[in-house]
């Protein structure tokens, strides 16, 4: 047992060209001496990428948020919340157990009260819920970043506010900030909670059919209105109605969104129609983002239409040739109650069948807030929070603090306090921001660093091996078992052909590979090519109709490639880790969606 | 069933069911019933207990009908017992049987061949035990089997051999120890029209492996089942889903099998030609229809089966035995999982370390 071991956070070596990158992060992020002994596994799901120093806003809140719902709020028994640290910038984590039975006992009574208050009202909270993320939705629009006049308005002055507008600099700013905090609190209300039924009802169906495969449990589940679907459903219908108005000739491969907006500015009512159906279309459904939402520059359809205006043309051709482009809700939701009705019959006493009928109904209650959530939380607002700090980027632009918006996304949050402190006494003082000379140099190092991470290879963990890892909250959010870890452990026995990941969507399938690692690049995808990229969100749906099979880096059995490649009825493997650096456009690859492994055949 | 039926020297498999384990034994009693329940079965008939009664009650050693004669032996005189069981052997294998019983099979498998159309069909003959207990079976010889037995002669001569099977040393010092009367012996011999098999196998209708209920799991190898049986070859595995028919497959490389003699008598083992050795044994076709067959007869019995089966050259699946699954069937009875006060009490339960509900 001894010598297996993962690398020690302090055996970490430094990456050329990166020195000076913990000032990019919080000095709670860096790892101690004493974290050599506890086992931190990579946060692949989330952080696929080099973390650049805003985005370190992304772990830092969320875990405040998710560890005060389990430790604080709901007492988990087994464990309070997890713990995260930065290196080379790349996200680690580990989860606090809570170990003695004692503890475990007073904290499971809290549990019992706390968390049955929930299950027990679920539906009501819930709704709650959805009134309350769309208010914080409303919240986080209504921020102005303020306009810094020569004077300020006449109305400040004879409406007695009191204050100059330098001082919402500060006030708006921050309000951005505790907008996603309060975001990340309620995006945690409920996700131990479903998690947790989830995995109930998961771990009764792998105990009576242990050869069920992992997503048959969610394709039980699985609900038919789902949120996730509904912008490239909409997409569809923008189709639908382009070619109803005769439009269908302005969706070719290859044109500009501005030019298609031109040009349908120019075609009398029938463009005007189509321009307001898109608009109707754009609030809420095109608030997608087109990663998942931990990083600034995933930006949603509506910031750039680039990617939904890709997808169109094929669909307008679909439609043309009579195609019909509704999802079948109908048959699938048969479906789904007929695989269910089926494993329930083979079942083998009434008592069993009780059981299994309490747990997939408490799943199909709390399933709701499981598929949608994402849309809420780190869609739709994650991607209006960036874009009003993109605001304030702007202002420290025009105010010669930076040099683009976008820099101020290489800037920690409380350093665009600083540099907006900075404007607001320029501003008061009459003088000149000091902010150009001390930020531009550091950003344009941040820069250079980001690009020197990039290129580091993140062990799948680091430090001591545990002697058994079964805390649930692990297993039910990132997947990791103990068979896992040994599976990182023995990889470097790999002959370097295959990739494993997670079993998503059954099925095996030979193809070519299209490695795509943005979806602004959906068009180069050929009819019957493999899909490989980083990771999947409700905007690369439009793909899903041309591929044979889908792999992922990033994302569980609940992931979104997981789900739409279920539904397309086509095998998918996803969580790799690894698999946009190990197969290249052009290879032909196996993909066995029953085992999660990918091979490459040549 | 009536006495007149018991007492039948052979009966065919329509005239049967799993209510004549008495009389036809159990392998003959399951494929009885399986045709009642419209399963396609290779056709053919059951040599009843009674027919072996009257046959061991009739021949005679050194003056005492059989019975007599194995109460007599010792079963601490080593030699003495293997004589005595020697000379009854000899005498079950050789001896004219009662008239009446020859001539019931004779004719019985007269009017088999007219059922198939084959003037000397070829057939398999096979012990059928009246008893459960798989140990005394397996003592007992009741795991006979001969396949590709041609002519009414041959026939009779190989129901005789399952007989005396049961004349071996192992067999009779079992029941000597154990006080197992002879008077209480029972042993059917099943007459079944030999299936020409492509391809053949064993399938269980739940995992074997993990106890899943919810696939069948289907070995499978060319030419014929025996090959499968005695681990003369590893075999393609296919695990099916019940639920959504989706197949697990594992294609072996098959090196041997064993396929009806050239002569048309008995049968040889030899190797699988090169080309055939890494190819399905079967098709997706014909998986689907083991699954639906197997589900068939599971649903029709009401607890999970073993079953063996063949595959012909026209792909149609034939079943040619099947019992109840064992070895899981008792772990059932460990497993269960019970409705809870509140559904989300099983959560509770679950991340607060599994403890019992209502804390």
């Amino acid at each position: 047992m001894t010598e297996r071991s993962f690398p020690l956070p302090s055996q970490i070596e430094a990456v050329p060209g990166a020195e000076g990158w913990e000032a990019m992060y919080p000095y709670f992020s860096r790892f101690q001496p004493e974290d050599d002994q506890r086992f931190w596994f990579y946060n692949s799901m989330h952080f696929p990428e080099v973390v650049p120093a805003f985005d370190g806003i992304t772990s830092e809140i969320p875990y405040t948020a998710i560890g005060a719902n389990t430790a604080r709020l709901f007492s988990f028994p087994t464990t309070m919340g997890i713990e995260y640290r930065i290196i080379n910038g790349r996200v680690y984590i580990t989860a606090n157990p809570v170990l003695d039975e004692a503890t475990q006992g007073e904290r499971f009574a809290h549990f019992q009260e706390r968390a049955g208050h929930y299950y027990g009202n679920w539906d009501r909270i819930y709704g709650e819920w959805q009134t309350r993320i769309e208010a914080l939705i409303a919240d986080i629009e209504a921020v102005e970043v303020p306009v810094l006049g020569d004077l300020d308005p006449l109305e400040v002055v004879t409406g007695g506010r009191g204050f100059a507008s330098n001082h919402y600099l500060r006030e708006n700013f921050h309000r951005c900030i505790d907008l996603y905090s309060k975001m990340w609190h309620h995006h945690t209300e409920f996700l131990m909670l479903g998690y947790g039924a989830y995995v109930v009802f998961f771990e009764f169906c792998k105990q009576a059919f242990p050869e069920m495969g992992d997503q048959m449990v969610a394709r039980m589940v699985a609900g038919m209105d789902v949120t996730m679907y509904r912008p490239d459903d909409e997409l569809k219908k923008l189709a639908r109605l382009a070619v109803e108005l005769d439009l269908g000739d302005l969706f070719v491969e290859g044109a500009e969104p501005a030019k298609v907006l031109s040009s349908l500015g120019e075609r009398g009512d029938a463009g005007t129609r189509w321009l307001a159906a898109l608009e109707t279309a754009k609030d809420p459904w095109f608030n997608v983002s087109v990663g998942d939402g931990f990083y600034h520059h995933h930006l949603s359809w509506a910031d750039d239409l680039t990617v939904p205006f890709a997808a169109l043309p094929r669909y307008v051709d679909q439609i043309r040739n009579g195609e019909d482009l509704t999802r079948p809700t109908g048959r699938l939701a048969e479906e789904r109650d007929r695989i269910a009705g089926e494993y329930r019959e083979l079942l083998d006493s009434d008592e069993e069948k009780a059981a299994f009928d309490q747990m997939l109904g408490l799943c199909r209650q709390v399933f709701p807030y499981i598929e949608s959530h994402k849309f809420y939380c780190e869609h739709w607002f994650t991607t209006r929070f960036f874009q009003k700090i993109r605001g304030f980027g702007q202002l420290l632009a025009d105010r010669g603090v930076l040099l683009e918006a976008d820099d101020v996304f290489h800037l920690r949050h409380v350093e665009v306090e600083d540099a907006l402190a900075d404007v607001s006494l320029a501003w008061a003082s009459g003088g000149t921001e000091l902010g150009a000379r001390h930020w531009q140099p550091i950003v344009a190092e941040r820069k250079r660093i980001v690009e020197a991470l990039s290129t580091w290879s993140a062990p799948p963990a680091l430090g001591a091996v545990p002697e058994a890892l079964n805390d649930p909250a692990v297993k039910m959010l990132w997947g990791i078992t103990q068979e896992t870890i040994e599976t990182w452990l023995g990889g470097e026995d790999d002959d370097g052909s295959t990739v494993r990941g997670y079993a998503a969507s059954p099925g095996v399938v030979e193809g070519v590979a299209r490695v795509l690692l943005n979806v602004n690049d959906i068009g180069q995808i050929r009819e019957g090519e493999i899909l490989v990229c980083p990771v999947t969100a409700p905007s690369w749906g439009p793909v899903f109709g041309k591929i044979a099979a889908a792999v992922s880096d990033i994302g569980g059995t609940m992931s979104h490639a997981a789900i739409v490649a279920r539904e397309y009825g086509m095998p998918a493997v996803v969580g790799t880790g690894t698999a946009t650096a190990r197969i290249a456009t052009g290879d032909r690859v196996r993909v066995d969606g029953d085992r999660g492994v990918v091979t490459v055949i040549g | 069933m009536g006495t007149l039926m018991t007492t039948a020297p052979v009966l065919h498999f329509r005239d049967v069911g799993l209510g004549d384990v008495a009389t036809v034994g159990g392998k003959g009693a399951s494929l009885g019933e399986l045709l009642r329940a419209g399963i396609r079965v290779p056709t053919g008939f059951a040599v009843t207990t009674a027919a072996f009664r009257q046959t061991v009650e009739h021949l005679t050693v050194h003056g005492e009908p059989v019975p007599v004669r194995v109460a007599t032996l010792d079963p601490a005189d080593a030699e003495a017992l293997a004589a005595g069981c020697a000379e009854i052997r000899a005498v079950l294998e050789s001896a004219p049987p009662p008239d009446d019983v020859a001539a019931a099979v004779t004719a019985a498998y007269a009017a088999l061949c007219e059922e198939c159309g084959d003037p000397s069909l070829p057939v398999a003959v096979r012990s059928s035990a009246t008893s459960e207990d798989s140990a005394e079976a397996s003592f007992a010889g009741l795991q006979d089997t001969y396949l590709w037995v041609r002519g009414a002669e041959s026939v009779l001569a190989h129901v005789r051999r399952c007989w005396a099977s049961l004349y071996s040393v192992e067999s009779v010092t079992y029941r000597l120890r154990r006080g197992i009367p002879e008077t209480d012996l029972g042993m059917a011999v099943v007459v079944q029209r030999m299936v020409g098999a492509r391809s053949s196998g064993v399938l269980f209708t739940r995992s074997p492996l993990t106890g899943d209920k919810s696939v069948v799991a289907i070995d499978a190898s060319w030419g014929l089942g025996s090959a499968v049986v005695s681990g003369d070859v590893t075999p393609d595995s296919f695990v099916v889903s019940k639920v959504t028919g989706e197949i697990k497959r594992n294609v072996a490389t098959k090196t041997r099998w064993h396929r009806p003699d050239p002569s048309g008598y008995g049968v040889v083992e030899a190797d699988v030609p090169g080309e055939l050795q890494d190819e399905p044994s079967i098709s997706d076709d014909e998986i689907a229809g083991l699954v639906a067959v197997a589900r068939q007869v599971e649903a029709h019995y009401g607890c999970p089966q073993d079953i063996e089966w063949a595959v012909n050259d026209d792909g149609e699946v034939f079943l040619l035995q099947s019992r109840p699954e064992t070895v899981w069937a008792d772990k059932d009875r460990a497993r269960k999982a019970a409705p809870a006060a509140r559904p989300y009490d099983h959560v509770l339960n679950l991340l607060g370390g599994k403890r019992p509900t209502g804390g």
